[in-house]
């Protein structure tokens, strides 16, 4: 029996152990499914995180390891490695996690709060519909970046990435730097969604070409790819006859976005947002279900691992806090909450409910629609204007947030929606 | 050449399979050969996976007769192979009064064709079964023999079971000639050369070209692609029956079906095409798909798409199978234009087959001892309950090691399905046998995983793992 | 003279103006929030610098991601890629280890940004 079972090892649930621990959770565990702890940040062997949370550009494995070795040293923290949840079933008093590992066999296990943190995965090329052939040579970009950063091997020689996400990006340089010829980024929206640097430092440094509005409309080969064909896209995103060209290649990229990997928490009958593929949580990051947190890239896709910590660190002090309250036996009354909703030009809002008595008042984050330049970003709950600010540049690619103040959140009136929207 | 096969078969799909366990249980000498690098990889691998119920063949054609009874050995057959298998029922939908009579003749049909249970459904019979389906459909034919079986499951099972029988398996076993040396064929391959006295053909798309090396060209094969959309697993429930459309006369229209994996399966398209290898997808033909379907399941919303595929269709221009010996060489024995219903008749095909080889061949027929008519029971750690995941883990630790996370395959599954007899050899070779790359992330995170096990279990480098042999190398070379 | 410059010195990404001299000296610059943006600029506009990193295999053991101590000249960056293929660094290592000291004799250090133990 633990206080607190976080489900997956990477930079989410790593931070939110600690954080956990520094409120006073006395035992910890932490389930990996690989035979490390740090995630996906250890293959991101690129710079450019650490910048918002240390101050620091930091790699991914160094990030990473500001948080390995304080989880390594804590006896309060438990690690089991090649350890992968199956299952989740939630109880009123505690709730019981299933695990298989190597060492350990079947795991039964249980306790009063769980944190969620399994990461996202990569979507694949079916989700594309893109026509051809079957040929081997189209791969993720994530699978590419393990297979040339973690094991030393090259999957092509001439390469096309389709989407410019950042792991497209950084890719196109790894890839140029490990010897492969980068051709082009396609990317469908007539903008990238990766960070401005990434196309200065990973494309125009190396003259590889982003063609914006433009997709792989078929790809060719039999048993290795061959070449793709790519065509503009209008702009409902569809191909526009005429304009195909012929690409010859024998590796083809697909960053073309990420999902929560939400079986788990599905299966424990947490309710998902359809908006951002993740739980529907409160402030602190707790599902709809007592005592089940969730926080990272299983909550909802981030773009920058800092705002992950900040994050995992609202779930890992807010498990403390209901594990303190058990134990307490304090009967907690049923919080009033405030729903909070995407208006005009936003696609989302996490957290997607905000209690109304939170003294620390509540950061939304939320992802735009659409590219904006020189944009505001208002907060308003029943027709009255909460915050707003002003914003240069705002895209899809990159989260945003806008802050309310306690006082005023504790005034809302019964019924109020705290609504963020993007005024142009 | 020391030794002579009674039998070699040329083509492992699932015909071609399950004639080669069928001939395991008699003690003579018995060679699968196979040009790809692992069985199941033409027609059998794209294939819709439905059990006929036999309504739609023509009566008294090899169609209607093999059909009817491949369904009725299916179930029995799927146990004993441990092979996933669901007999979940098909319904014809009449979408208005004009396509009434047509299900009238498909009922006729059926019944003359000695199926089972066929029943006609008003529109409340058939919305109480399925309340997703077209509100303004007229009427159904209900079939509730129809069933769904995961075909590349049942020609790996098939396999593995006739190799560990005693069928020597030849992959990468490409047949370039046969000729008749009197009392036997020597086959021809890049890769060889085998002597058989029997051969059977059952080269799927490509048997109207091994007929024609023994002179043979009474029939001749035209590929029909079929392109197939699969959807995630959380679509699962919009229908339980196979829904199919009213038939037209370039087939039996789009259909829309659960699969024994929990996905949704609509498909397929057809055209005929002359490149028998073209296994390309078009946008045209998905596009296709996905309105004609609309008319089943108005307003369905096709996303979580996971994959698409094409399928090619071996169709005779005899418009019926070719289950006979060769006129031009009593000793080569067709198992030919496997069109639809190739699938479901397959286990009545390999009966008759066999019937065809003991005619050639003469002699004793005992069956021999110590035959075993399944293989072991696979491991699938996302099945099994707690109990039995403690059992296996403790068994193997390596079953405690998930490795595909989307559908919780570990290490051990993929390791069996590797030192199988006729094992997997590629990345494409464990997916069909274990599903790990199957789900939702299509092998993104667990392909590189595989290729690691496949490397180390058959001590080859990394770099020469293929996804499904020849050319079809993932990592070209070590760069560090 | 004037150039847009995209600073990359932190993933804010700013876009920058800069007014500059023959010779590359900045007379004034817009866009940059912070003085980081400054110090880019100007390297920018007279000797490009960028931070480079990837990975080396440690003898007999696995691959170790290294990153370059300080950003080396733009065009060496190629360079700086290609010494890392032959080179095999002696195990185990810790997470600022000097792996391969000057590297192509641009007087930068690649350290190990991993470590195998």
């Amino acid at each position: 029996m633990y206080d607190l079972i976080v489900i997956g090892g990477g930079p989410a649930g790593m931070a939110a152990a600690l954080e956990a621990e520094k409120n006073g959770v006395a035992s910890i565990l932490i389930l990996e499914r690989a035979e490390f702890l740090g995630g996906i940040l250890r293959q991101c062997i690129h710079t450019g995180f650490g910048m918002h949370y240390f101050r620091e550009e930091l790699t991914g494995p160094e990030y990473a390891d500001r948080f390995v070795v304080p989880v390594e040293q804590n006896p309060r923290i438990e690690v089991k490695l090649g350890a992968m949840a199956l299952e989740l079933r939630p109880g009123g008093e505690t709730h019981t996690v299933i695990a298989v590992s190597k060492s350990d066999g079947l795991l039964e296990l249980r306790a009063k709060a769980v944190v969620l943190a399994m990461g996202c995965r990569e979507r694949p090329r079916g989700a594309l519909n893109i026509a051809g052939t079957r040929p081997a040579g189209i791969i993720s970009a994530g699978a590419a970046q393990k297979y040339v950063n973690m094991d030393g091997f090259l999957p092509g020689n001439e390469v096309v990435i389709l989407g410019s996400g950042d792991i497209g990006l950084i890719m196109a340089r790894r890839m140029t730097f490990e010897g492969a010829h980068v051709k082009m980024v396609c990317e469908l929206m007539p903008y990238s969604s990766g960070l401005t640097r990434n196309i200065v430092q990973c494309l125009d440094d190396f003259g590889i070409p982003l063609k914006l509005s433009c997709t792989v409309v078929a790809v060719h080969g039999k048993e290795r790819l061959e070449g793709v064909t790519i065509a503009g896209v209008d702009e409902r995103l569809k191909p526009i006859p005429g304009t195909e060209e012929e690409v010859p290649c024998d590796l083809l990229l697909l960053s073309v976005g990420l999902i929560p990997e939400n079986e788990l928490t599905r299966g424990a009958g947490v309710p998902i947002d359809p908006a951002t593929g993740g739980a529907i949580v409160n402030q602190n990051r707790e599902t709809a279900l007592p005592g089940i947190f969730s926080c990272g890239n299983v909550l909802h896709v981030h773009d920058l691992v800092d705002y992950v910590t900040l994050e995992s660190q609202l779930a890992g002090a807010g498990a403390a806090e209901y594990i303190r309250r058990k134990n307490a036996g304090e009967t907690v009354r049923a919080p009033e909450y405030v729903p909070t909703k995407a208006g005009e030009g936003v696609r989302y809002v996490v957290p997607q409910q905000a209690e109304k008595n939170e003294a620390a008042g509540v950061k939304l984050y939320f992802r735009v629609g659409g590219v904006h330049k020189n944009a505001v970003v208002r907060l308003y709950a029943n027709g009255k204007e909460l915050a707003r600010k002003k914003r240069p540049r705002l895209a899809p690619g990159e989260m945003e947030h806008i802050e309310i103040a306690p006082r005023q959140l504790a005034e809302l009136p019964e019924g109020a929606e705290l609504t963020v929207e993007i005024l142009e | 050449m020391s030794q002579i096969y009674d039998v070699a078969i040329v083509g492992g799909g699932v015909v071609g399979a399950l004639i080669a366990r069928e001939l395991s249980r008699f003690p003579l000498r018995a060679a699968l050969l196979e040009r790809g690098n692992d069985v199941a990889v033409g027609t059998t691998k794209a294939n819709s996976g439905i059990v006929h119920a036999g309504f739609d063949a023509q009566p008294g054609t090899w169609k209607a007769k093999m059909n009817v009874r491949g369904n009725a050995l299916m179930p029995q057959l799927c146990q004993t192979l441990h092979v996933p298998y669901g007999q979940n029922g098909s319904l014809v939908v009449a979408f208005d009064e004009s396509e009434r009579p047509e299900l009238n003749r498909l009922l006729e049909r059926g019944r003359e064709n000695g199926v089972p249970g066929l029943r006609l459904f008003s529109r409340e019979e058939l919305l109480a079964m399925e309340p997703n389906v077209n509100p303004g459909a007229a009427a159904a034919l209900y079939a509730p023999t129809g069933g769904i079986v995961s075909p590349f499951e049942l020609c790996v099972a098939a396999a593995e079971c006739a190799a560990a029988n005693g069928v020597d398996f030849f992959r990468n076993f490409e047949v370039q000639a046969l000729c008749w040396e009197g009392d036997h064929f020597i086959i021809e391959a890049p890769a060889g050369q085998l002597h058989a006295k029997a051969v059977v053909n059952a080269a799927g798309v490509h048997a109207d070209n091994v007929a024609r090396m023994a002179g043979d060209d009474s029939f001749s094969i035209r590929a029909r692609r079929g392109e197939y959309v699969l959807l995630d697993s959380s679509q699962a429930g919009v229908v339980r029956n196979t829904i199919f459309q009213c038939p037209s006369p370039m087939g039996k229209g789009v259909l829309i079906s659960p699969t024994v994996h929990g996905n949704i399966l609509i498909g397929p398209s057809a055209e005929d095409i002359d490149e028998k290898e073209d296994l390309s997808t078009t946008a045209p033909g998905l596009a296709g798909i996905q309105k004609t379907v609309a008319r089943t399941v108005p307003g369905y919303p096709i996303r979580d798409v996971i994959t698409s595929f094409t399928g090619l269709r071996a169709c005779g221009n005899r418009h019926d199978f070719v289950l006979e010996r060769s006129a031009a060489n009593g000793n080569l024995i067709h198992a030919a234009c496997m069109e639809s219903p190739g699938l479901s008749s397959s286990p009545a095909i390999a009966e008759r087959i066999l019937e065809l080889v003991r005619e050639t061949l003469g002699g004793d027929w005992t069956e021999k001892p110590g035959w075993n008519p399944g293989r072991p029971k696979p491991v699938r750690i996302r099945e099994l309950d707690n109990d039995g995941r403690r059992a296996a883990i403790a068994k193997n630790p390596a079953y405690g090691k998930v490795v595909c996370r989307c559908e919780t395959v570990t290490e051990g599954e993929i390791i069996d399905a590797i030192r199988a007899p006729a094992g997997a050899r590629d990345i494409d070779g464990v997916k069909r046998r274990t599903r790990a790359g199957m789900g939702r992330c299509q092998g993104g995170f667990c392909g590189a995983r595989v290729l690691e096990i496949l490397a180390r279990e058959l001590e080859l480098p990394r770099e020469e793992i293929t996804k499904f042999g020849g050319g079809s190398k993932i990592l070209l070379r070590q760069s560090k | 003279m004037t150039k847009e410059i995209i600073c990359v010195a932190c993933p804010v990404g700013c876009g920058m103006q800069a007014e500059y001299a023959e010779g590359g000296s900045i007379i004034s610059l817009t866009g940059n929030s912070c003085n980081r943006g400054l110090a880019y600029a100007q390297a920018e506009l007279t000797n490009p610098t960028r931070m480079f990193h990837s990975t080396m295999r440690v003898e007999g053991g696995p691959l170790v991601s290294v990153k370059s101590a300080a950003p080396v000249p733009k065009a060496r960056l190629m360079d700086c890629a290609r010494a890392t293929f032959a080179v095999r660094v002696r195990g185990p290592v810790a997470i600022g280890d000097t792996l391969l000291p000057n590297v192509c004799g641009t007087g930068v250090d690649l350290i190990a940004t991993d470590r195998t133990i």
